[in-house]
């Protein structure tokens, strides 16, 4: 089927099977290869993508039902060289390490600070928020203390 | 500064073996055992399905030696017919097709037919020897260390006079590596050549491999390493098996072939942590000196040799712990069974001996009613002691230093008793270990390796390093341009670190034991400081190269025939606090603080060094609490990451690293290993918090709820 979407801003029109993953989808028909797959059935969230503004795992999603939708990958994050604060402060914070789930983190952590969703809470409150909302991402190099770190810093700047 | 990958990374820009496209690449497949040991008698293919568009391989492909070279050559790179299957998801025959979803469905149409056999399971089983599945006695590899002893009966008579013997039996389960990239390969056959590139730690390993697997010569055979999303050992031997495929598929299909394994795939067929059973007899004076310690180690080794002698040695050098003791005794047996090989994992067999000795510590403290910090504190090896295998420590031991880092900010224990926000009667409570890990190959393996690293002016005047490390997430792409910017005292902006491609970096060794810094780190700070000297004479616009080989520290000899010696160049010093609370409701225990204080010798990159520390830290800490391969008849049944768990944001407490810096006078600033050491020590740490809260002891992990539960008619 013809499955017309919005990537990362741009207008796209794909013909696709409606059962082929997002996943697959945003990998292969649209070429942007920095969304991973890591387990494919929705426990690591390395494929965490923006779907109309919200977090899902591209890899549970059928490309059918993005017809007509917004999607959002980290491709999409930065503003040409200009990085978004979450990619930003996961270098400087060594945040990435293997980087293999960083991108569905960047993703994730893009969307709770652009939220807001750790505004204005003090810094014990706002790493636990952290730990809740990402916990459908998983990493296994940098026991997520840097992550952490990186994602409350991104938020202070963008305050 | 900043890791140099970082950006590509945080962009999503670097490009993962799934990422690189080939021309014309067909994806592969594997078709596995199904039976845990047997004979394969044939390979049927459904005639109902259309073979004309795949491409099916079997041990009859293999151009060269059906095996993967590594330390023996005994295990085959597909089963051949006639011959034996040793496990379950063993490889039998491979497919390739134009899509993926094709090559699964080929692959589904091949039928192996095996005939089964008695298979082995248990280390019991295998010690007993009535089915053989390795020589006579299916003992991979024996290791025996004695120290201050010349027999059996000497050692007896020594623990016979000990005012007290702690002894206990220690069982550490098997882990899975959990990178989050799965393995991933693709092979090419151009101008008789065979191009190999993926997610590898060892270059040079696949390389070794490749040559007789596929009848080439060295410069035939090229092999280069993909950005690589995670390694933590689960990609030093295995990508050989994986290599070996697509190279055998891409020859037969006439094109690019990549095999991605699927997360169910990778956990079921790929090596584990060795599952462990550790017996130790700790004899002490009346005063609490020790005077013996005799340790028996038995290591499940899976169906082939794979690295497990390596993976043994290592834990029987660390097995009787960092303290002092005249009489040493260590036996150390890895055996055969019918479970798919274990293998390389962070720690390298010395976490499992770790979490025996340590255990074996606490319970000391609580027999003699001594701080148990304080106790360690006063049995701990410091600079000129001897190991167990009799080396002097004549530098960088960092024991006052990490034990007191702790003590400075352990503050009060917890409330042993309390009640959680819902009403759940909660018992809380503190564990320490203070643990040592030895840094780089054994004495003796560092020398035979004999690696090298090249370090070059290139002719349009940028620098190169040249070395077959691989960054696997640990930084050493950005290690080794800081090493080499300051050694060369230009700018790390004109120093460029090399994809590792065998026809392009010399043999560095393997990526693994922690030596990536302290030991070609050192090459590459040698060869850019003779590189320094040389360019003032050398004609512009010429390269102008150094490479440079190990060489053993003046004094470091190890001997392998009797397992003495200095077994490594130095070690790692480490001392960690755990916090723990357990919900008498559910009973799950938690870590509610972890504090690991490490002695690194010198951090070249801090913020590097934390995260590699951390990292280790929480998959220690996984699994003590979480992690768990389950088995049945020798199949991984928890073979999906919904089953096979490793902790999230939400399992993890906040980590307080503290990096203490005692220098190890031939690392690069100062530097020693650190990648590994964090895995050793905190299990054992949570076991003892654990057992603090419960009032009971807790011998091995992973400590699950169910047992917990279990645990419950011990409570105190």
């Amino acid at each position: 089927m013809k499955i017309t979407l919005t990537i990362n801003g741009e207008r796209r029109e794909v013909d696709a099977s409606p059962w082929k993953r997002l996943l697959d989808l945003v990998r292969e028909d649209l070429r942007l290869t920095g969304t991973k797959e890591g387990c494919g059935e929705g426990e690591c969230g390395a494929c965490s993508v923006m779907l109309d503004g919200e977090v899902v795992n591209s890899c549970l999603v059928a490309a059918g039902q993005c017809d007509g939708r917004t999607v959002t990958t980290v491709e999409g994050l930065a503003h040409g060289d200009v990085l978004h604060a979450v990619q930003r402060e996961l270098v400087a914070c060594g945040g990435a390490q293997c980087g293999i789930c960083t991108p569905g983190i960047a993703v994730c952590a893009a969307h709770v600070v652009d939220r807001g969703l750790i505004r204005g809470k003090n810094d014990h409150e706002a790493r636990e928020t952290v730990r809740a909302l990402l916990a459908g991402n998983i990493c296994r190099c940098t026991g997520y203390q840097l992550i952490v770190d990186a994602v409350v810093n991104a938020a202070r700047e963008t305050r | 500064m900043p890791r140099i990958d970082g950006v590509a990374k945080v962009t999503g820009r670097a490009r993962y073996l799934d990422d690189l496209d080939a021309p014309g690449v067909w994806y592969g497949a594997t078709v596995r055992s199904t039976v845990a040991h047997g004979v394969l008698e044939a390979i049927d293919l459904d005639p109902g399905f259309d073979w004309s568009r795949v491409v099916v391989a079997t041990a009859a492909d293999v151009p060269g030696q059906n095996y993967i070279a590594l330390i023996e050559n005994d295990q085959p790179a597909l089963v051949a017919v006639g011959k034996p299957v040793m496990h379950v998801d063993e490889a039998i025959a491979l497919v390739a097709a134009p899509t993926k979803e094709l090559a699964m469905a080929a692959a589904k149409a091949v039928r192996p037919r095996v005939r089964g056999l008695p298979a082995v399971f248990s280390v019991e089983d295998s010690l007993a020897a009535n089915e053989k599945l390795y020589g006579t006695d299916n003992v991979f590899k024996q290791f025996m260390i004695r120290k201050g002893h010349a027999s059996d009966a000497d050692f007896e008579a020594v623990i016979a006079k000990a005012a007290h013997v702690i002894e206990g039996t220690y069982y550490t389960s098997p882990q899975e590596q959990m990178y989050i990239e799965p393995q991933a390969m693709m092979a090419e056959w151009r101008d008789g050549r065979c191009h190999i590139v993926g997610s590898m730690q060892c270059p040079y390993y696949v390389h070794k491999a490749m040559k007789p697997l596929l009848g080439l010569g060295a410069e035939d055979v090229v092999i280069t390493q993909s950005v690589t999303g995670g390694g933590f050992g689960g990609k030093e031997e295995y990508p050989s098996m994986l290599a070996a495929h697509v190279a055998v598929l891409a020859k037969k299909a006439g094109r690019a072939v990549k095999i991605v394994y699927d997360r169910d795939e990778d956990i079921a067929a790929t090596t584990k942590r060795h599952p462990a059973y550790t017996r130790h007899r700790l004899a002490v004076d009346q005063r609490g000196d020790v005077l013996a310690i005799d340790v028996d180690c038995v290591m499940d080794g899976g169906a082939y040799l794979t690295l497990s002698p390596v993976v043994l040695s290592r834990g029987v050098l660390h097995a009787a712990g960092p303290y002092r003791c005249p009489v040493v005794r260590v036996r150390g047996r890895v055996v055969a069974t019918n479970h798919p090989p274990h293998g390389a994992f962070r720690g390298f067999g010395a976490p499992q001996t770790t979490f025996a000795y340590e255990r074996q510590i606490e319970k000391l403290a609580i027999h003699l009613g001594e701080d148990p910090l304080q106790l360690r504190k006063r049995l701990a090896l410091r600079k000129g002691d001897t190991t167990a295998t009799g080396q002097e420590l004549g530098f960088s031991v960092g024991t006052d230093e990490v034990i007191a880092a702790v003590e400075r900010v352990a503050g009060p224990p917890p409330v042993r008793e309390g009640t959680g926000p819902n009403g759940e009667p909660l018992r809380r409570g503190r564990g320490y270990v203070f643990y040592f890990h030895g840094a780089g190959f054994t004495g003796s393996g560092e020398s035979r390796l004999a690696g090298r690293a090249t370090v070059a002016r290139t002719t349009s005047g940028r620098y190169e390093v040249r070395s077959s490390s691989t960054d696997i997430g640990q930084g050493a792409i950005t290690i080794f341009t800081q090493i080499a910017s300051q050694a060369l005292g230009v700018d790390a902006s004109l120093i460029d670190v090399i994809d590792p491609t065998t026809s392009l970096v010399p043999d560095s060794g393997p990526t693994v034991a922690s030596r990536t810094c302290m030991v070609v780190g050192g090459l590459v700070e040698r060869a850019a400081k003779e590189l320094r000297e040389k360019l003032p004479s050398a004609p512009a616009g010429e390269e102008v190269a150094v490479t440079m080989q190990y060489e053993p520290p003046p004094g470091i000899h190890f001997d392998d025939a009797t397992y003495t010696g200095a077994a490594y160049p130095c070690f790692g010093w480490a001392c960690c606090l755990v916090d723990v609370t357990v919900d008498l409701d559910t009973y799950e225990a938690r870590v509610d603080r972890c504090v690991q204080a490490i002695d690194v010798g010198k951090a070249i990159n801090p913020v590097i060094v934390k995260g590699q520390i951390e990292g280790g830290t929480l998959q220690a800490l996984g699994w003590a609490l979480l992690e768990n391969i389950v088995y049945r008849e020798g199949k991984v049944a928890n073979a999906n990451m919904t089953n096979c768990i490793v902790p999230t944001f939400a399992d993890a407490p906040d980590l307080e690293t503290i990096l203490v810096e005692v220098p190890y006078p031939f690392g690069p600033s100062g530097a020693k290993g650190v990648g590994e050491i964090p895995m050793d020590g905190p299990a054992a740490a949570v076991a003892n918090a654990v057992g603090d809260a419960l009032g009971c002891a807790f011998d091995g992990i992973p400590i699950l709820p169910e047992v917990i539960a279990a645990s419950r008619a011990r409570w105190s």
